[in-house]
């Protein structure tokens, strides 16, 4: 965009006035986004004494968390989970809201009312939906042991039992965010070409083939979003697990992800007495990288397949 | 424009009429319907059992509760920190979204109104920042904000917020500001009207929709967030509702109608803001995502 410059308006005043405006956001950037990441990449490789570095330590933070025994068999399991969850959200949570956006697609009576009942929890905060379903999933009282005494189900201690325990935290997660992706199916699927639509139907497609072979297709760039999003909540994922499991992953590590883990690692606990910011450092250079590395990839793969349209 | 703008502009009467739906309206519908009672039964259970005691909640789960005795409200209002933890919640969430609003706004409109030097650097600088989780920096941030002595402090949390924040406000109002029109912003600068005057009194006012999005985006997250408080605050006076959650269930353990009672107020005010503005929050939310 050019700019008429103006005699009063002069190129240093217009320098400084520029400045001006851009200063205090570049400065809390830089002072609370680039230094601290560049740090956690410095930190990785430094031995702690408490909260200060205390010497260079190589490879040695990255060697323990990888390599030796107990903390290479944590990451792994906690790494393990955090597959499980992403591979479970992409298959039920997002699985159900493609569903869920075609069935809003069809404009039936109510469709707002509904889109704004299935966003509600999506602006909880995953404390409350944490706490509430672990009321709702508690062995004595909870409503989900109630219902099914009802069809004559016994009583079941979901998150006290190893097989059950991570299932039931993705399902309280699937309730909490499963507006989110929705309705950005929804609005990938409301840009479709009302012709194409009409076309298709005109031809015979029914709701299978429609989805299948035109609405799945033509809502690709949507579906990149909800991947990418989804791989990224996964592997940042922390507050669920903590109020419903705690911070050590229990029952048995069976719901223990890098999220606790790194927390577990960095800032210790009562219960495991560890604190190590050094190691804590070197699993968040880590996740970072498996996080970059991943979305990176896979932007570029499922941006070739947009292309392919 | 929100979703439910789009949705209305490019939604014409239901097609359903149109033949090739081989799934029955009415199955649909009964569908949504029980997906509707799936989202809502729970918090309408939250709601219900904070008005119950213990032994209500275990004997007659499903009924309504038999009075609605404000004992369980009085209790946590009274007997526990949370009215502490709602105002820090609210001072912390405030104090974040002005920062991030003003700041944002004055580089977007650095960068979207004027021509300079590296403004397009300067842009994928501040963009960058969208990228990268920073939770997983806080051992680094923990250690400067411990050096500043913002450790503690509301004001800690509140950079961080910031940090968090700016990215996308700077995307969002960038994007805005560029397609609002020359010719305004001209004709002020004939007027003689001062740079200061053209940003703050003719440009700035037509940006109000950005400004609701930009707000509404960093308000929930901040309002929601446990980790930076779990990590950044210590003192009890000090913490913010989801944190501060976490106590307070921690005392009531056996208490059941009092932890419904905990949770319901603490969902209660930005359930109340988010039914009043629920098109800007959904569009707040997902934008970003949807393009």
């Amino acid at each position: 965009m050019p700019s008429r410059r103006r005699r009063s308006f002069l190129p240093r005043r217009r320098t400084l006035w520029i400045a001006f405006l851009l200063a205090p956001a570049a400065l809390i950037m830089t002072a609370f986004v680039v230094w601290p990441l560049l740090s956690a990449l410095r930190l990785s490789f430094y031995s702690f004494n408490g909260l200060r570095p205390a010497g260079f330590a190589g490879l040695e933070n990255f060697r323990q968390v990888l390599i030796e025994h107990p903390f290479s068999d944590w990451t792994y399991n906690a790494l393990f989970h955090n597959v499980v969850v992403f591979l479970a959200l992409m298959v039920f949570e997002n699985g159900t809201a493609f569903l869920l956006a075609f069935a809003l697609l069809k404009a039936l009576p109510g469709h707002r009312v509904h889109q704004v009942i299935v966003f509600l929890p999506v602006v909880l905060s995953a404390v409350v939906v944490g706490f509430l379903w672990k009321l709702l999933l508690h062995p004595l009282f909870g409503l989900v042991n109630q219902s099914l005494a009802l069809v004559g189900i016994g009583a079941h201690a979901w998150l006290g039992d190893e097989s059950t325990a991570l299932g039931s935290i993705i399902l309280a997660n699937i309730w909490h965010w499963l507006g989110f992706p929705t309705l950005v199916l929804l609005a990938g699927m409301q840009r479709i070409d009302k012709e194409v639509l009409e076309a298709a139907r005109l031809d015979g497609a029914g709701d299978f083939k429609l989805l299948t072979q035109i609405i799945w297709p033509l809502i690709a760039p949507s579906v990149t979003i909800i991947y990418i999003l989804t791989f990224i909540g996964s592997f940042n994922w922390f507050e669920l697990p903590y109020i419903m499991a705690g911070l050590t992953g229990s029952p048995g590590g069976s719901t223990d992800v890098l999220g606790l883990y790194f927390y577990r690692t960095a800032f210790g606990s009562t219960t495991t007495g560890i604190q190590d910011f050094g190691q804590g450092s070197a699993l968040a250079v880590l996740m970072f990288i498996l996080i970059a590395g991943v979305t990176w990839m896979a932007l570029r793969i499922l941006r070739r397949r947009e292309a392919d349209l | 424009m929100t979703l439910a703008d789009r949705d209305a502009a490019t939604h014409g009467p239901p097609s359903a009429r149109k033949r090739g739906f081989s799934l029955g309206d009415g199955a649909i519908q009964a569908v949504l319907v029980l997906n509707a009672f799936i989202m809502l039964y729970p918090l309408f259970v939250m709601l219900m059992s904070s008005f119950k005691t213990n032994a209500e909640i275990f004997t007659s789960p499903f009924a309504l509760p038999r009075s609605l005795s404000p004992a369980n409200i009085e209790k946590v209002w009274n007997e526990t920190n949370f009215v502490r933890y709602l105002a820090n919640s609210v001072g912390v969430t405030v104090a974040s979204i002005a920062v991030i609003v003003v700041v944002g706004t004055m580089a977007a409109y650095a960068i979207a109104r004027y021509e300079f030097r590296f403004s397009g650097a300067v842009l994928m600088f501040f963009l960058s920042g969208m990228t990268v989780p920073l939770k997983l920096a806080i051992i680094p941030l923990f250690i400067q904000l411990d050096t500043l002595h913002l450790i503690d402090t509301y004001a800690g949390l509140v950079l961080v917020y910031v940090a968090m924040g700016i990215p996308s406000a700077i995307f969002i109002m960038t994007g805005f500001l560029r397609s609002l029109p020359r010719e305004l912003e001209e004709s002020a600068r004939l007027d003689g009207a001062s740079e200061w005057r053209i940003m703050l009194y003719v440009m700035l006012p037509l940006a109000r929709p950005a400004l609701v999005i930009v707000a509404i985006q960093n308000a929930v997250p901040i309002w929601n967030d446990f980790f930076f408080p779990l990590i950044l605050i210590t003192s009890d006076d000090r913490k913010t509702l989801p944190q501060g959650l976490t106590v307070f269930m921690g005392e009531f353990t056996t208490n059941w109608g009092v932890l419904f009672t905990g949770l319901s107020l603490a969902a209660l005010p930005i359930t109340l803001v988010y039914i009043a503005l629920s098109r800007h929050f959904i569009a707040g939310i997902t934008q970003g995502a949807v393009k």
